[in-house]
């Protein structure tokens, strides 16, 4: 029987070295998907905004779907469906040619199109919190509808959807879990690996439990610097 | 600056109201037109890959794992909503201990995933076998359902906690004093005063929470549970026939889309006294 302590080291013995591999594919994981899911979120939010009922429409039927499947199974839906599709697409080609889709960027698609559609939400509830004078005004002084976008709403809008971006960062950390279905080797994956081989479970997947809860510790300092900086930003003009 | 002055004479109209085929509505249709393909080619590809012997095989097995899915969330937002009420208390008390017990329970429930927490039961208890048999309960951990109840409820009673918490607090302090005015006591004020009120605001939180433990209820089948997703995992493997997937995500939206609505329909119902 090795001593806890032993299991928790670095290097052969220990299992520390693997989870920290984990962990630090779960942070990129999830800093690869954000600015995936923020650009997506913005254009749904944009559309589903807009004037023109089609467009709106089209918004509004991205948001249910992605909002009413469970993340594990859009996440299946774009594992093994993007590897059927290509699959496909490539025996036309190559009838011989097998292919495997990198669970990495699959992760990547299926909890960025999940954010996006919860942040086209909050992106555009901060659309509706901004006056539309605000527009006017832009058009007022010789602005382009772009530059009215880029100079005048889009520094109001960021401030007000900052809390609620901060919110859905967290939850996307946490869903980053759901990627060791499919085989990445992500922080709880790790613990699973280490769980199975020392028959110490509990140990290890409390250590994933508490490397997540550090997680978000240092998320949520790190979003409210960010908050004090932006607060600063509005107080200075 | 200067550019403007000069053309200034020309009076500079807003832009007129888009009619016709504007860029926007060209994008806005072929979008619509794309989800439309989506679907009509979902519905071809269902047809076309209809077999109804493996219907028969298979389709009893989607009911019952419909059935797991609503028993595991059911039981589990019955027992969280009965957690959830102390650890409410614990956290509007003015007892720091009990505080700060009742907001570390919150933060570790909602700062950990789901998965990881079903981990740590269903595998992680099974660590403290002797244990859990000298105390008469390891025939509750063996099972795989029970640990994702276990776990679930836990959860659960951490978000709802912080919506009672909140909705309670949304209530605005002249209520509380008003009732005491009245010589009504603590109870009474928030049964019959504070609770009538809270409840509506709670209302779309819990149906929001409902609808995230069916959506977070498809991480059972990563620990053998067969609800809807392990059966439709189950079905993946035996067939490889992709459409076992579609089916479950067809199920699932039919469930939270239902689900939304009767939500916003209890919503309508219960604020009619608001409307003007």
């Amino acid at each position: 029987m090795q001593s806890v302590w032993t299991l928790l080291s670095w290097g052969s013995e220990g299992w520390l070295d693997d989870i920290a591999y984990g962990a630090f594919v779960t942070v990129s994981l999830a800093l690869a998907t954000l600015p995936l899911g923020l650009l997506i979120g913005f254009l749904i939010a944009l559309a589903k905004q807009s004037s023109e009922r089609s467009l709106r429409l089209a918004g509004d039927i991205y948001t249910t779907i992605f909002r009413g499947l469970p993340e594990l199974l859009t996440l299946f839906l774009v594992f093994f469906g993007a590897q059927i599709g290509i699959q496909q697409a490539v025996r036309l080609f190559n009838p011989e040619a097998t292919v495997e889709v990198n669970s990495f960027i699959s992760g990547m698609i299926a909890l960025g199109v999940v954010f996006s559609s919860y942040a086209s939400e909050v992106f555009l509830s901060a659309f509706r919190a901004i006056p539309h004078g605000q527009y006017e005004g832009g058009f007022a002084v010789g602005l382009s509808k772009a530059q009215t976008m880029r100079l005048v709403v889009l520094p109001q809008l960021i401030r007000i959807a900052l809390p609620g971006l901060a919110n859905l960062w967290l939850i996307l950390l946490k869903d980053t879990s759901l990627v060791s279905a499919i085989g990445l080797t992500d922080i709880l994956r790790q613990a699973g690996v280490a769980a199975r081989v020392t028959k110490h479970a509990f140990l290890f997947f409390g250590v994933a439990a508490l490397i997540y809860l550090a997680l978000a510790i240092v998320s949520s300092v790190g979003i409210s610097a960010i908050e004090r900086w932006v607060g600063k930003q509005e107080a200075h003009r | 600056m200067s550019a403007s002055m000069q053309a200034s004479d020309i009076v500079e109209r807003p832009p007129p109201p888009a009619h016709g085929w504007s860029r926007q509505r060209i994008l806005g249709y072929g979008l619509v037109a794309l989800w439309a393909v989506m679907g009509i080619g979902l519905v071809a590809y269902l047809v076309s890959a209809w077999n109804s012997e493996l219907f028969q095989k298979y389709a009893p097995g989607y009911i019952s794992g419909v059935g797991i899915t609503l028993s595991l969330v059911g039981i589990s937002i019955v027992v969280g909503a009965i957690l959830s009420v102390p650890i409410a208390y614990g956290r509007m008390s003015r007892n720091p201990i009990i505080a700060g017990l009742a907001y570390a329970y919150v933060y570790f429930f909602r700062g950990t995933p789901l998965l990881a927490q079903a981990f740590l039961v269903y595998y992680g208890f099974g660590s403290f076998r002797p244990e859990l048999d000298a105390i008469g309960l390891w025939w509750f951990f063996r099972e795989a359902f029970n640990c994702a109840v276990f776990a679930f409820a836990l959860n659960t009673a951490a978000y709802q906690a912080e919506i009672l918490r909140g909705a309670i607090e949304s209530v605005p302090r002249g209520q509380w004093e008003g009732a005491a005015s009245l010589g009504l006591h603590k109870m009474q004020t928030l049964r019959k005063i504070i609770l009538p009120q809270a409840l509506i605001v709670a209302l779309r939180p819990y149906g929001n929470e409902v609808i995230l433990m069916i959506k977070g209820s498809a991480i059972v089948a990563i620990i053998t549970v067969y609800d809807l997703m392990g059966i439709t995992r189950l079905t993946y493997s035996r067939t490889f026939d992709f459409q076992s997937y579609l089916w479950a995500a067809i199920i699932y939206l039919l469930i939270v889309e239902t689900l939304r609505h009767a939500v916003d329909w209890i919503e309508r119902r219960i604020t009619r006294h608001l409307k003007r």
